[in-house]
């Protein structure tokens, strides 16, 4: 009964289909595939599209950066996520667990609070995020204990806490009228604001983060074990562990930096990932960033068009995320060491 | 080829388990540990296996201190064979044995071909084929501890080190793994391995090394430690001796 990867990754390529395009032609303004298609083919063999010059900017200039950025940070959070639940043994991790997202809201509300410029606050949000998962990782492994694991996982709960803290103190101290809704909007997670000078420094992190965690697929299936074991079978897992949390946090800190706090997408995706195509991760990394850009396609169409105005993502993830989460408890119960 | 502990303190960061302790396994020939818990079995397993450092004395492994040797040089001399577990992902048992390539290969590799046909010929070798494809978390405990054991061969290891073995296996399961580590000894490995069943040392191990309260207390052919008065001092303990009439084979029933 040896299960081939194909028929899993065709669901998960099926589902980014489907999510493009639902996100390209949904909205309010609709699109026909046909007219989707015709911009798409006249863009790529460099002829004239003939639909209206308004229909042409929505596909290309509105809908295609934030298309993109949909699937981009959706990839990059499920690609985190597969990494964090393999390296820490645990399917019920995901990306926040370190303090990665935490340290990236706290970069960003402060870089909001300075009246700073869009890519100030994406940079702050990123090095927030690199610094407080370099601050868990000191603090984890300076701790001398017999489960180096736990230690961290707990550690990151707590600086998590302490980070969180001090974005309620930005906003507490902040222009009520001017910051405060940017803070409040940008936490929730949003898209809304993508565009195409987002791609590239979205896209540059993520693929980097991404090559180093497939090119370490095999290892990474090996520290999945159990520490002891991972080193009797020839693994150093200290260094190893500290590439894949880094390459790990670099997908996570630039899909934060673009798109806010969106929670979740790295817990619900790879579990679903695993349930198509088995936890080797060599077929789990690509099908996790495949389904993680449909998933959030999706969702993200769903947060622009569901009501009247547009639903916070985080808020979508988390009303979808939670009773997943519950669920995959009260199933893990019986197999969970 | 030798691993030799010599005068090893053992224990952790804040607590020592065991002092004085010189222990030595060759190739070709199979060493039993026992003792009662808590009596630092496990922990000198794993000093001579390199994943705990002595905190005196020193573990040799050939003609080099075993800490000289990189994680990945160690894992293709000695091999580990854990408790069994369940684990946390249901890989495949070809991937789980597999994974014992992983010394073979470097940082950035995919098992090849070859290591491929190690694993299949490791599975066969253990009458285990059949069981490839399935994920190792929903096959037996004792058909875990076969894909253990084939996992460690997979790395082509001089050496052999395996925890409780037995523990958690069937009367008959028991018996294969017994069969299984003597024949390991005559294909030329070195095993060690710990259990609680003293008759376990008897029938497959060519010497027992008793350990108590972190000291040992005697180190020397299995048919001669292993006697009623030995196994007394070392579990502090009534027992009694059985002896087979017609083959002379010897055992031991507690309490």
């Amino acid at each position: 009964m040896t299960r081939s990867a194909l028929p899993g990754l065709a669901i998960a390529i099926g589902v980014l289909i489907a999510g493009l395009l639902l996100a390209f032609t949904i909205g309010r303004y609709p699109v026909s595939l046909a007219e989707l298609g015709n911009v798409l083919l006249a863009k790529i063999s460099g002829h004239r599209p003939d639909v209206s010059p308004a229909v042409e900017s929505v596909i290309l200039q509105v809908r295609g950066p934030r298309v993109l950025a949909a699937a981009l940070v959706g990839a990059a959070l499920a690609v985190a996520g597969t990494a964090f639940q393999g390296l820490f043994r645990n399917p019920l991790v995901s990306p926040d667990i370190l303090g990665a997202s935490s340290g990236a809201a706290l970069g960003a509300v402060v870089g909001i609070f300075l009246s700073l410029g869009v890519l100030a606050i994406q940079g702050l949000a990123f090095v927030g995020g690199l610094l407080a998962v370099g601050a868990v990782y000191v603090i984890g492994s300076a701790v001398r204990a017999r489960d180096p694991i736990l230690v961290l996982v707990l550690t990151g709960v707590v600086v998590g806490a302490l980070l969180g803290a001090g974005v309620g103190l930005v906003k507490y101290l902040a222009d009520p009228y001017n910051q405060l809704p940017a803070m409040t909007f940008w936490l929730l997670g949003s898209l809304a604001a993508a565009n195409a000078s987002d791609l590239l420094p979205l896209f540059g992190p993520v693929a980097i983060g991404s090559a180093v965690l497939v090119a370490l697929r095999w290892r990474m299936n090996v520290m999945s074990l159990p520490e002891e074991e991972a080193r009797s079978l020839g693994v150093a897992t200290g260094p190893l562990r500290v590439a894949i949390v880094a390459a790990a946090t670099l997908t996570t800190s630039a899909s934060v930096a673009t798109a806010g706090i969106i929670g979740w997408v790295g817990l619900v995706v790879p579990h679903l990932s695993r349930s198509l195509v088995g936890p080797d991760f060599a077929r789990l990394l690509p099908t996790a960033a495949i389904l993680g850009g449909g998933y959030l396609l999706l969702i993200d169409t769903l947060a622009r068009t569901a009501a009247e105005v547009e639903i916070p993502l985080g808020i979508l993830t988390a009303v979808i995320g939670t009773p997943f989460f519950i669920w995959l408890l009260a199933s893990m119960q019986r197999t969970w060491s | 080829m030798n691993i030799e502990g010599r005068d090893l303190t053992i224990g952790y960061p804040d607590q020592t388990v065991g002092r004085g302790l010189d222990v030595a396994l060759s190739t070709g020939e199979v060493l039993a540990l026992l003792g009662p818990n808590g009596g630092g079995k496990t922990t000198l397993l794993k000093t001579l296996l390199g994943l705990l450092k002595p905190k005196a004395g020193e573990v040799r492994l050939g003609d080099k201190p075993l800490d000289e040797y990189s994680v990945r040089e160690r894992a293709r001399v000695i091999a580990y064979v854990p408790q069994v577990h369940i684990g946390t992902f249901a890989f495949t048992v070809e991937t789980v044995v597999l994974m014992g390539r992983t010394a073979h290969g470097n940082l950035f590799s995919r098992p090849t071909t070859h290591d491929r046909a190690v694993a299949h010929s490791v599975l066969e070798r253990f009458g285990i084929s059949a069981l490839a494809n399935r994920p190792y978390t929903m096959i037996s405990g004792g058909e875990r501890q076969l894909v253990l054991l084939a996992r460690a061969l997979a790395q082509e290891p001089r050496f052999i080190v395996l925890d409780e073995p037995t523990a958690s296996l069937d009367f008959g399961n028991q018996g294969k793994v017994m069969n299984e580590i003597r024949a390991l000894a005559k294909s030329g490995h070195g095993v060690l391995f710990t259990t609680h069943d003293p008759n376990h040392a008897l029938r497959a191990a060519d010497r027992a090394y008793l350990l108590r309260d972190g000291v040992r207390i005697a180190d020397g052919p299995a048919a001669t430690v292993l006697n009623r008065e030995q196994l007394k001092a070392l579990y502090q303990a009534s027992i009694d001796q059985l002896i087979d009439r017609d083959s002379g084979a010897v055992a031991f029933l507690p309490g």
